[in-house]
């Protein structure tokens, strides 16, 4: 842990802005009543210990992969977000980002 | 995947975990379950207007005011509501006072559980595995990775965070400091002083 004599040096809140995507689509649910805070812990506490098995987590990235992975499965098992669509609406997204002229804002096409 | 050439002929491709919460908050905006307006409130809350200086000025002023100070640590929950410091998530707030006789250290072994509206977002290494696992079998040996010595009849503490019970240390005031504004003392408290890994500032 030699990285924490490193402290004092400014962090950015989030490493990456789909970290605060993540975070924030979280909470929103949370607060919109989709889930309690305490069953949100109990799934991504189980997550991170299911991953932590493989190997050390550093806390940054591969936190909030683990906090992503959960998210998706408890939106896929109430049926809100099924892996399928997910995986189809993930594909659009990358599909219109490679098909988007540089400068150009990237959109979907409504289904 | 990143691109090595200069001149992109498309938009650069986000990491395909961004792309998988791009899809997520489609799906939710298109059934009416989310409202990206919130999401970025929520965002700019937590990267610009929370942060470890709302849990400083709390502690400059447990540090100023005797009867603010006991207040906090019997219920701490009513007092910093009053100051608009309230959990979004419904957690209750404990303050644990560090003494010449007990250093406390907060820690959450379960995933990372922090005081948020005192804090903000946690550093990466109160996420880590070596944090989570080490501050509990050996606080000490994390303290010195700190570069936090304490006297050795010091007893360390170390609080294990919830869902429901999140932790904020208040710290000892330095010495030296007896006629220091609340604004002053608040610029001595460090966000790791707070979590425990670390000591307030002492004036030169």
């Amino acid at each position: 842990m030699t990285e924490c004599l490193d402290h004092s040096a400014p962090e950015p809140v989030f490493a990456e802005p789909w970290h605060a995507q993540i975070f924030a689509l979280t909470v929103h649910l949370n607060e919109a009543g989709r889930f309690s805070w305490a069953e949100w812990v109990g799934r991504f506490s189980a997550t991170l210990k299911h991953h932590g098995l493989a190997r050390d987590l550093d806390g940054g990235n591969d936190y909030f992969v683990a906090w992503l992975e959960t998210l998706e499965a408890i939106l896929a098992e109430e049926g809100t977000a099924p892996s399928k669509e997910v995986e189809r609406v993930r594909q659009s997204w990358e599909d219109a980002f490679l098909a988007t002229p540089h400068g150009q804002p990237v959109r979907i096409e409504a289904p | 995947m990143p691109h090595d050439h200069t001149d992109h002929p498309h938009a650069l491709l986000p990491p395909e975990p961004a792309l998988r919460v791009k899809a997520l908050e489609t799906i939710l905006t298109r059934k009416g379950l989310i409202d990206p307006a919130a999401l970025d409130e929520i965002i700019d809350t937590y990267q610009n207007k929370i942060g470890p200086q709302n849990g400083a000025s709390v502690v400059a002023r447990a540090w100023s005011d005797p009867a603010f100070k006991a207040a906090l640590l019997e219920n701490a929950d009513p007092v910093l509501a009053d100051l608009g410091f309230y959990g979004r998530q419904g957690e209750h707030m404990v303050v644990v006072e560090n003494t010449p006789n007990q250093h406390n250290m907060v820690v959450c072994t379960l995933c990372s559980c922090y005081p948020w509206p005192l804090l903000g977002i946690p550093p990466g290494w109160y996420k880590s595995d070596a944090y989570r696992a080490r501050a509990v079998r050996e606080p000490r040996k994390v303290l010195a990775d700190f570069g936090v010595t304490l006297p050795e009849g010091t007893a360390v503490r170390v609080w294990d965070s919830t869902a429901e019970v999140r932790y904020l240390v208040l710290p000892m005031r330095p010495e030296g400091t007896e006629a220091m504004t609340e604004e002053e003392l608040a610029a001595l408290v460090s966000r790791d002083s707070m979590i425990g890994t670390d000591l307030p500032k002492v004036p030169a």
